[in-house]
Order: structure tokens, then C-alpha cells, then sequence
């Protein structure tokens, strides 16, 4: 038996409450190709981050070559290992040129003369990689459009100097590649796995995993839960497998009795709420939605009857006034219509944070305590009795449950069913699929697109993850 | 081609040829050897502390205290340099360790540098006046020797400025570990996946930044040849204006050393331009900011002619 490159053995890796890695086993062979796929916080790009030393994990092992090296794990460790990765996020510095870049990821490149075989060896990548690519290694990243970036970290990744190269991991390399360099980089990859380069290949586009992969790992809630060759899965099949096979959640039916007249228009149309709706946004991650949600606030290319309130998902960075009173994060958005004279009128302010405390059962002894006393899911029910104390008809809601504890999701999924009862018309960008189970409709978007609309019995995990993970132009 | 990215980076040359010629238009008489010497000698100092101030700004901080630092040093020179030069060199390499420490208080504990230079500015000062209550003290024999040496044909600062701009350019744009200490204001994310310390780099920089700061007082003691705690009070927002008028950015690191040192020395001749035009000092600092704020605007125009295209 030949000895694995490397091996994550039973890792697991827990952010405050959240388990985003419960045990993962996951070995790659020299040479091989492994695809990783899976939905939205399937734990794909945690356990690469483990892999590639920037997370360290929080049980279980890494090994390389046969010997366990978790205690002293770090990127530093993982690159001399031969570990190299193209994560999402870009990691190019946009302020270096292309053979700069190059420099910051080899310490072998320094002395007299360094920058002459930066150029050389980062020029014969793209060369080897992308030929015709039309890449200067003087270019400055930041004068590179989008896609070109992506091709220099892929061929930055693939260079060699001292340390030798035995993985790379690719995290979605394709995304901002056309259909031209994208296959240009799939062949490489299989030839590059031929040479004994090890290649782990995470993407959503299937056709590309299944094309390219040997074996395909499928993850789901942090979980490795079917791992086959790649041979003997199709398009439909890992689909299914990525979805969950029975949830029997409540469907929110026979809800949307009282809905009565368009109050919303987005999207030259494609993108319609009525009056009394709960509207899903659903897809990947990052793929639109949240802009969609800004330019329906921003009254762009949309059209919109009655006023807005917006409840941000990422509560530290758009949401609270972390250093205000819980009571005024609450009503900071009715100031206006508490006026008198000019003046906010502190009676009916404190009525109206009384009022919101005991509906959403925010917990705290006293809403004049800072808001940083309370659990983020406390937090974000104080986001939530922002929006709705408002005189807002419509709230737009960007993925508010994130890190949220099921039970305080509960009591809001219940609170929505009744505003929306009421004649409130929610349009709610989620991640996860279970929060598709309370609405109406809901869009499913792909690059930016909305390329599915689904409603009723059509609602289902099975549709979503179909149309999210569609290939383009199939 | 000469596109929208050369005439941005050609800017603090521009600005520099356009002062420099509206001082000769106005003062024919500066166009000398004399007359240069004169106008630029200070320039020296004021290019040191912004070459310092760059090195702060290259991992997207700011040093609200050079300018007290360098009064500081000025007081040490004056002082036990003379004195006692091992004393006053080890109380420099102090200086130097402090500002160490500094970069790495600010990278670990997350602070905000503006928050602790800002602090430190008054600890300095303090220091400075406890060792020179008043303006006093000699400045050591070879550095009044070496700032007021003559050079044949053209004038020291201009040599000097020269020198100062091709070192720095050439250690932290051209050198490998340059690379890595402009990467770390770009995406310090990046630097610390490739395996890079960011806690070294930066402690690296204000090290640099410090050892800068102490030959600005340095030069400046030989210049004033006697020590005064408030000698380069105006040299922190001096230093932040020449990076700046030189075509680097508040963040990204985006710096430019030849460009700083013509802003330290477009911002110098600016002062002689004012007095030649004989307006009270009392508005001299307004004039000041006016031609800052009028380079700036051309260069938010030609950036924003960029980003359109």
C-alpha cells in the first residue's frame, strides 16, 4: 500500500457554537485528483483552510506523508510541505506586480537577480497554463481585470523554487475564467495529476468536477457523507447527494391567502412580490443576491410602493450601533415618526422599546443596557424589532440568520408568518434551505441572474440545488 | 502611449517644476548656488522625516509623532551626544528599539495608530522638554561639519535628497524584502498565508521609520547647530503631506520614495516662495495647504479620469 500524500484525519473544527467540521477523514493519494463538492456551509472551504494551515482544527489529525505534524501545523509548515492553494477571496497583494507577487510566495527568490526569475518562472507557468494569456509580469495586479488575476494566482500556485510541489488546492478556479481558459486550466490539471501533482478541485460547476475529477467527495453540514469515484456518479446523482433526504418541515401553504395587489417590481420585472408575501432569494452564496437586495433599497431599476426597512445579515459590520443601548438600535429607524416639535419624543420612544423588547422576547433586564450585552441571536431579534417597529410595508432581508441558535430562529420564522399575515411583504435572502420552507416563492440566482422561479410543491431542495448548480449554457 | 497612470505618477515632478519656477520668476536671485543652498537646506530634514513617515504608511498607518520624535532627537544630540556621545548613541538605539515595540503593540493588540502615536507625540515632547527645558545645547562638531559642508558645483541638500530618494528606492522597491514590506499595506492576508510574519514585518518598518526620524533630527540639529523640544512641531503633518503630494496612498501600499522626497522638497520651496512673495507668515500655513489642497484635486481628477475609462 502506497503511502498518502496527505491525510486529515477525523478533523473537526467548531467557531464559538457552530460546528462547522463535525470529523472529517479526508486522504489524497500522489497524482490524484479529488473533487470536493457540496452546498453553502457544507464545511468545504473550513477543512481546505485546515489543510492549508491558516485554520488549525480543533480535533483530529493532519498528515503528511504518514506522520502526524497537527502540533505544529501553519501555513509556513503546510508550503514546505508542497501544500499550495488558490482560495475565493484572491490573494494576490493588488499594490505588487505580477513577478512581485510571485516573489511573495517563494522566500527562494531574493539575492541579485531576483526579480529577472520571478518574471521567467511565472511567465513560463502562464505560458505552460494559459497560452496566449496576454499577462505581463510587470503588470500591476490591480491593473488586471478579474479574470487574468485569477490565471496569475492559479499559475503562481503551480510555480516551484525550493520547496517542492505535492498539492494544490483549487477553491472555485474557474469563476472568473471564460469557457476558453477555463478548459485550458481543466487539461492542465489532468496533466499536471498525471505528473504525480496531487490536485484537490472544489467547484459548482458539476460538469467540470465530474469531467476532471477521479474521485468525488461530497460534503454536507460538515460532514464528508459520500465519497466515490468520480466514474460512478452523474450529474443528478451528486445533486441528490448533496441534498438532505428527508425534511418534513411545516410548509408555510395556504399562508398566502390574504395576498392582494404588486407592491414590488425588480429586475426588469423578473423579480415580483405582492402584498402579504414571503419571498425567498435562494442560490449559492455570493451570487447576487445581495445586490439585488441593496438596488430594491436603493429604489434602483426597481419599482416600489410603500417604504423599506432592510435587516443586514452581517450584524457587526452593517447591522448594530455597538456602542448604544439596546432600546436605541430598536428605534433608531422610527425617530422620525416620533417627532414633536422637532424633537424625538422620549415618552413614546420608551414605549416603543418596551413594546419591541416584550413582542420579540428580547432578552435582557433592561433595554437601556449596551447592546453588546446580548447573545448575537438577541442582537439580531433587536435588528429584526428595528425593521419592524418601522412604518416599513417591505423588508428586505439579507441572510439575517447567520450564526443565529435555532431557537431564537423559531420565534422570528413565527413572527414573519404573522407580519407577512398582516400585510407585510418580506423578500428574504437565505443560505440555508430550511428557511425556504417559510416562503411563498422563491428566486433562485446563478451569476447574478435569476435563472429559476419556484413556488408551491416546486419548492423543494432538490429544484433549488438543480438550478443552482446548472452548467452554462448546457 | 502616455496614459492617465503616467501623468499621476509624473504629477509631484510637475508640482515641483512649477514651484521651483514661479520662485525663480519671482526671485531671480535664488536661481544660484547660494540661493538654492539656502532654500533647500531644510528640505533635508523634512525629506528624512517623510521618507520615516512613508515607511509608517507603507502598512497603512500613520505616525502622528515624528514630528515631536524628531524635536526629541534634536534635544538628545544637543545634549548628550556632545557630552557624552556613547550615552547619547545609546539613548538613540533606545529611540530606535521603542519604535520596535511600537509597531509591534499596534500589529498585536490591533490599536490604531493614529490612537498611539498621537499618545506617544506628548510622551516625546515631554521627554524633550524635561532634557532641554529651554532652547539650548550644542550640536556635535561633525554634524554641524557635515551639514554645512560645501559642495562643488551643486549645492549639498540637492545631493543629499538624491541620495536619500535612490536608497529608499532602491531597498524598498526594488529589493526582495521591499516586495514583502509593500505586500504587507497591499493584502497583509496574503503575506501571512505565504508563511510571512506580519508581526516581523511590521516591527521591520517603524524600526526603519524610527532610524529615519533620527537622522531628520540629526540633520536638522546641524542645521540649527542648538537643541529645542519644539524645533519640528510642524513636521508631522509635513511629512503625512509629502508622502502624500508624492503619489503614495493612505492605504494600500502604495508609496513612492523618489516621489516623497520631491514632495518633502516641493513642500520646502513652497515656504521660501511665500516669503519671497512677502506674505506674513500669520497665512503662510494657509498658503501651504492651499497648494496641497490644489495638487491633490489634480490628482483626484486624473484618478478619476482612470477609474472612468
Amino acid at each position: 500500500m502506497t503511502v498518502e500524500t496527505i491525510v486529515l484525519d477525523g478533523v473537526e473544527k467548531t467557531f464559538g457554537a457552530v460546528r462547522a467540521l463535525q470529523g472529517v477523514t479526508l486522504a489524497v493519494g500522489a497524482g490524484e485528483c479529488v473533487g470536493l463538492v457540496g452546498h453553502n456551509g457544507a464545511g468545504k472551504s473550513t477543512l481546505m483552510h485546515v489543510l492549508a494551515g491558516t485554520l488549525v482544527p480543533t480535533a483530529g489529525q493532519v498528515l503528511v506523508g504518514g506522520v502526524d505534524v497537527t502540533a505544529h501545523w501553519s501555513p509556513a509548515a503546510a508550503r514546505a510541505a508542497g501544500i499550495r492553494c488558490v482560495f475565493q477571496e484572491l490573494s494576490l497583494c493588488p499594490n505588487l506586480t505580477v513577478a512581485e507577487n510571485v516573489r511573495v510566495s517563494h522566500r527562494a527568490l531574493k539575492g541579485w537577480g531576483w526579480k529577472p526569475r520571478a518574471r521567467k518562472l511565472i511567465m513560463d507557468k502562464l505560458d505552460g497554463i494559459f497560452p496566449g494569456h496576454g499577462i505581463s509580469a510587470d503588470d500591476e495586479v490591480a491593473d488586471l481585470a478579474i479574470g487574468k488575476r485569477q490565471m496569475a494566482e492559479i499559475a503562481r500556485a503551480f510555480t516551484v523554487t525550493d520547496a517542492p510541489l505535492k498539492l494544490v488546492i483549487l477553491d472555485e478556479p474557474t469563476s472568473s475564467l471564460d469557457a476558453v481558459t477555463a478548459r485550458q486550466l481543466l487539461d492542465f490539471v489532468k496533466a499536471e495529476a498525471v505528473r504525480g501533482t496531487s490536485i484537490i478541485l472544489i467547484s459548482h460547476l458539476l460538469g467540470e468536477v465530474l469531467s476532471t475529477a477521479g474521485r468525488i467527495v461530497v460534503m454536507k453540514d460538515g460532514m464528508s457523507v459520500v465519497e466515490k469515484s468520480g466514474r460512478d456518479f452523474t450529474r443528478d446523482s451528486l445533486v441528490k447527494a448533496m441534498g438532505s433526504e428527508a425534511r418534513h418541515a411545516v410548509r408555510r401553504a395556504g399562508q398566502a391567502a390574504s395576498v392582494a395587489g404588486v407592491v414590488l417590481r425588480a429586475g426588469g420585472g423578473s423579480l415580483t412580490a405582492r402584498k402579504g408575501e414571503v419571498i425567498g432569494l435562494a442560490g449559492l452564496a455570493g451570487h447576487g443576491q445581495t445586490r439585488q437586495l441593496l438596488s430594491i433599497f436603493a429604489r434602483k431599476s426597481a419599482e416600489v410602493e410603500g417604504a423599506m426597512a432592510f435587516i443586514a445579515g452581517d450584524r457587526q459590520t452593517d447591522g448594530i450601533f455597538n456602542l448604544w443601548s439596546i432600546g436605541q438600535n430598536i428605534s433608531v429607524r422610527s425617530l422620525a415618526a416620533m417627532r414633536r416639535m422637532g424633537l424625538v419624543d422620549a415618552t413614546a420612544e420608551t414605549a416603543l422599546e418596551e413594546e419591541w423588547k416584550t413582542r420579540m422576547a428580547i432578552r435582557t433586564p433592561d433595554v437601556n443596557n449596551n447592546i453588546l450585552t446580548l447573545s448575537g441571536g438577541n442582537q439580531q431579534k433587536a435588528l429584526f424589532a428595528r425593521a419592524l417597529a418601522s412604518d416599513a410595508k417591505i423588508l428586505l432581508m439579507d441572510d439575517p440568520m447567520r450564526g443565529v441558535d435555532i431557537g431564537t430562529k423559531q420565534e422570528v420564522y413565527a413572527m414573519i408568518a404573522a407580519e407577512a399575515a398582516a400585510g407585510r411583504t418580506f423578500i428574504w435572502y437565505t443560505t440555508e434551505m430550511d428557511e425556504l420552507q417559510h416562503c411563498d416563492r422563491a428566486y433562485v440566482f446563478r451569476n447574478t441572474e435569476i435563472v429559476a422561479e419556484l413556488s408551491g410543491d416546486a419548492l423543494t431542495e432538490e429544484n433549488v440545488l438543480q438550478a443552482s448548480f446548472a452548467e452554462k449554457a448546457a | 502611449m502616455l496614459t492617465r497612470r503616467h501623468v499621476r505618477q509624473a504629477l509631484p515632478f510637475i508640482s515641483l517644476a512649477v514651484v521651483l519656477l514661479a520662485t525663480f520668476y519671482v526671485q531671480p536671485r535664488a536661481m544660484s548656488y547660494f540661493g538654492l543652498n539656502l532654500m533647500l537646506q531644510y528640505a533635508v530634514p523634512i525629506a528624512l522625516a517623510t521618507i520615516a513617515q512613508m515607511f509608517i504608511i507603507t502598512a497603512n498607518d500613520l505616525d502622528l509623532s515624528i514630528g515631536p520624535f524628531v524635536g526629541l532627537v534634536s534635544c538628545i544630540g544637543a545634549t548628550f551626544l556632545t557630552q557624552s556621545p556613547l550615552l547619547g548613541v545609546f539613548l538613540l538605539a533606545l529611540l530606535l528599539v521603542a519604535y520596535g515595540l511600537i509597531g509591534a503593540l499596534v500589529h498585536l493588540r490591533s490599536l490604531p495608530s493614529i490612537v498611539v502615536t498621537l499618545g506617544l507625540s506628548f510622551v516625546w515632547l515631554g521627554i524633550a522638554v524635561l532634557i532641554l527645558p529651554s532652547p539650548g545645547g550644542k550640536a556635535p562638531v561633525w554634524l554641524k561639519a557635515l551639514m554645512g559642508f560645501s559642495m562643488p558645483v551643486v549645492p549639498l541638500p540637492i545631493i543629499a535628497a538624491l541620495v536619500i530618494g535612490v536608497v529608499v528606492h532602491v531597498t524598498l522597491m526594488t529589493s526582495s524584502y521591499g516586495v514583502i514590506a509593500r505586500g504587507a499595506g497591499g493584502n497583509d492576508k496574503a503575506l501571512v498565508r505565504a508563511g510571512w510574519s506580519m508581526l516581523r514585518t511590521k516591527v521591520m518598518l517603524y524600526m526603519t521609520a524610527g532610524f529615519f526620524g533620527i537622522l531628520s533630527g540629526l540633520a536638522l540639529l546641524g542645521l540649527t547647530t542648538s537643541g529645542d523640544a519644539h524645533v519640528a512641531d510642524r513636521y508631522t503633518l509635513y511629512s503625512i503631506a509629502g508622502v502624500i503630494l508624492g503619489g503614495g496612498e493612505f492605504i494600500g501600499g502604495r508609496v513612492s520614495p523618489l516621489g516623497a522626497v520631491v514632495g518633502a522638497i516641493t513642500l520646502a520651496l513652497a515656504g521660501s516662495f511665500l516669503i519671497f512673495l512677502r506674505i506674513s507668515p500669520d497665512w503662510q500655513i494657509g498658503a501651504q495647504g492651499a497648494i496641497l489642497i490644489i495638487v491633490l484635486a489634480l490628482r483626484a481628477l486624473v484618478s478619476y479620469g482612470e477609474a472612468r475609462q
